[in-house]
């Protein structure tokens, strides 16, 4: 079966924005947007299609860092990485269209940033 | 049958559902099951509905929403339950974002189990509700109040 | 100057099955920009995995969306197979392939009687549900539920069709693909539903890779993409031929909606007849350790279900993204320069599944 699902790049925080102006530049279609909870820090996926093959850059992410919105090159990215910053809390600066944690509205701080 | 039972108008609310109770909803519109021809009308004003019918759990933003519906609702209303999820908060109950089932906000009178709630037992909530209905007129008839009265006397919908 | 001014549209607006609700800014008639606000029915599907143990977690993410419900399944399941390893029975994978080619044809037809509710075509809308009821009732008769009928399980699936029932199935997915006909013939053809749909709300083939459009809305623009191809399930013994259209209007997008109906009837009658026995489910041990992305073909596009095992029985994390996630941000690229009149069409024409998105 398709293993070409899979393939994860890891890069560091230098390569990310010049690796997502690439990805544009070579036409890659924007296909999801993930956190994951690591320790004190996150995991952040962010994956890109061209035809059938789909790639996914894997970011770590410290509890002091920030990430640069993606939005100024795929603007398409605004509601993943608005839910992204409300549900876990992940420092996403400069977001086109920026929601201020106020895109579901939740009651609940950051739901997914804590266990239970 | 009371005069308002023999065509009350229904309120169709997605409070947070999945969505399969809202299409079974619709489908009991459709030719199969077709309870227009019982004089049933689903309509999207809840100043001329007599039914509310609501689908999935309550969460904070469709709270005031529920209360807003409800209120604007003239008297004698009742309210639906539709599906386990309107009930009692179904398999969402323990998620953060869920306060629970429709009677967490407002009163609920029938309560139609299922997930999703088949339209046969839609249709035999909605017919337990007319009983409802047409009781609550005759309370407000026997003369509690001018008003009831006012309206009790007035046209449906 | 144009007079410029805002409206709010939804989240109960009549025309609108689903709560959306858009900020609309508008110079006169055309609308210059949509900013839309969700949130109305999100429950936190996604963290309930921390809670409940990865095997009971499947009932869950078939009530991700009513419409969707044995793809949402599915698709969490087999993620979960690649994980652990877990080779499927041939029969489960077809029974699994016959169901989701079924929800297909329950969806698409859903979409198309909207669509012709909201162009007004009353008796189409009808005939439309009319047919959409004989696959329901064939969900009853094989699962016995109509809408959400878990049958997906990790390893299989739990419910087996007999051969008599299987029989009955290809007569009436025969049946209904010579009653789809005139409805085919009628979407297509008919001067109203021509004049109201052709070059309406156009996503050239630029945009919509741009944009991040999945599924129909893709191939209406013309772009060949279809995930059954990579041959997950039993797609691979099968016939799947992606359906594109050039002009990428919503008489595309209703074109391409027409056509996949058609070929999933096919594609259930050569299931059925491709059909292997044997066992429907292997037993399971064990806790899943790992991750994996798990793609597949929604009715309304592609969806990722991502699962992070870390080896106890409750999953780290669990992702979906849903196809209309990433079909908002083309909607709202279409309505920029819309009129305001065509808001509610053209909203229709993504097919939203706000259910879906917000979890």
């Amino acid at each position: 079966m398709d293993n070409t699902a899979n393939e994860i790049r890891e890069i560091t925080m230098a390569e990310f924005f010049p690796t997502i102006v690439q990805m544009k530049l070579e036409k890659w279609r924007l296909v999801q947007i993930c956190a994951v909870r690591a320790g004190e820090g996150y995991e952040l996926s962010y994956s890109f299609a061209q035809r059938y093959h789909m790639v996914t850059l894997r970011l770590h992410l410290s509890a002091e860092e920030k990430v640069t919105s993606i939005t100024q090159v795929y603007p398409c990215a605004f509601l993943q990485e608005n839910e992204m910053a409300e549900l876990f809390g992940v420092p996403v600066e400069h977001i086109d269209l920026d929601y201020k944690d106020k895109l579901y509205r939740i009651d609940r701080e950051h739901p997914f940033k804590e266990k239970g | 049958m009371g005069t308002m039972s023999k065509s009350p108008w229904l309120l169709h609310y997605d409070a947070s559902s999945c969505n399969g109770c809202d299409i079974e909803v619709l489908d009991c519109l459709m030719p199969k099951y077709d309870i227009e021809r019982f004089g049933i009308i689903n309509t999207g004003d809840p100043f001329q509905a007599d039914i509310l019918l609501i689908t999935g759990g309550i969460n904070s933003q469709t709270e005031p929403v529920v209360k807003q519906l409800y209120s604007q609702m003239p008297e004698p209303k009742v309210v639906v339950a539709v599906g386990i999820c309107a009930c009692t908060g179904g398999v969402f109950k323990e998620c953060y974002n869920i306060k629970g089932g429709v009677d967490t906000v407002i009163p609920v009178d029938v309560y139609v189990p299922g997930c999703a709630a088949r339209p046969e037992s839609i249709i035999d909530g909605v017919v337990k509700a007319l009983a409802i209905l047409d009781q609550k007129q005759k309370d407000a008839k026997s003369g509690k109040t001018a008003e009831a009265d006012d309206e009790a006397g007035g046209t449906n919908g | 100057m144009a007079k410029r001014s805002i409206i709010p549209f939804g989240p109960q607006h009549p025309v609108l099955p689903e709560p959306i609700h858009l900020d609309l800014v508008l110079e006169d008639e055309t609308v210059v920009e949509a900013i839309p606000s969700i949130g109305f029915i999100h429950r936190g599907l996604e963290k309930l995995v921390e809670k409940k143990d990865f095997k009971q977690y499947v009932y869950i993410a078939e009530r991700v969306c009513g419409i969707c419900s044995c793809g949402h399944g599915m698709g969490y399941c087999e993620s979960v197979e690649h994980i652990m390893g877990i080779e499927v029975p041939r029969r489960a994978d077809y029974l699994r392939t016959i169901w989701m080619e079924m929800s297909r044809v329950h969806s698409h037809l859903l979409w198309l009687g909207l669509l012709a509710d909201a162009l007004g075509f009353e008796s189409l809308f009808m005939e439309a549900w009319r047919l959409r009821e004989r696959i329901l009732d064939m969900f009853d008769a094989t699962t016995g539920g109509r809408i959400i009928f878990s049958v997906n399980t990790i390893g299989g699936v739990l419910k087996d069709i007999d051969d008599s029932m299987l029989k009955t199935l290809k007569e009436t997915v025969r049946d209904m693909r010579h009653e789809f006909k005139p409805i085919v013939d009628t979407f297509l053809h008919d001067y109203t539903i021509q004049s109201r749909l052709c070059g309406l709300g156009v996503l050239s083939r630029e945009d919509a890779i741009l944009n991040g459009a999945v599924g129909p809305m893709l191939r209406a623009s013309g772009e060949a993409i279809d995930l059954r191809t990579l041959g997950y399930a039993a797609y691979n013994d099968l016939m799947v031929m992606p359906i594109t259209a050039q002009d990428g209007d919503a008489y595309a997008r209703c074109e391409v909606r027409l056509k996949e109906t058609i070929m999933s009837l096919r594609m259930i009658e050569e299931a059925i007849e491709k059909i292997p026995s044997g066992d429907i489910a292997v037993p399971v041990k064990g806790n899943p350790n790992g991750e994996y992305f798990m793609r597949i073909e929604q009715p309304r596009g592609e969806a990722i279900y991502y699962v992070k095992a870390n080896g106890t029985k409750n999953l780290e994390r669990f992702r979906l993204r849903t196809p209309t996630t990433s079909n908002i941000s083309p909607m709202l690229r279409l309505l920029k320069g819309c009129q305001l009149a065509d808001v509610p069409l053209l909203v229709l024409t993504i097919d939203p599944c706000i259910s879906c998105t917000e979890r």
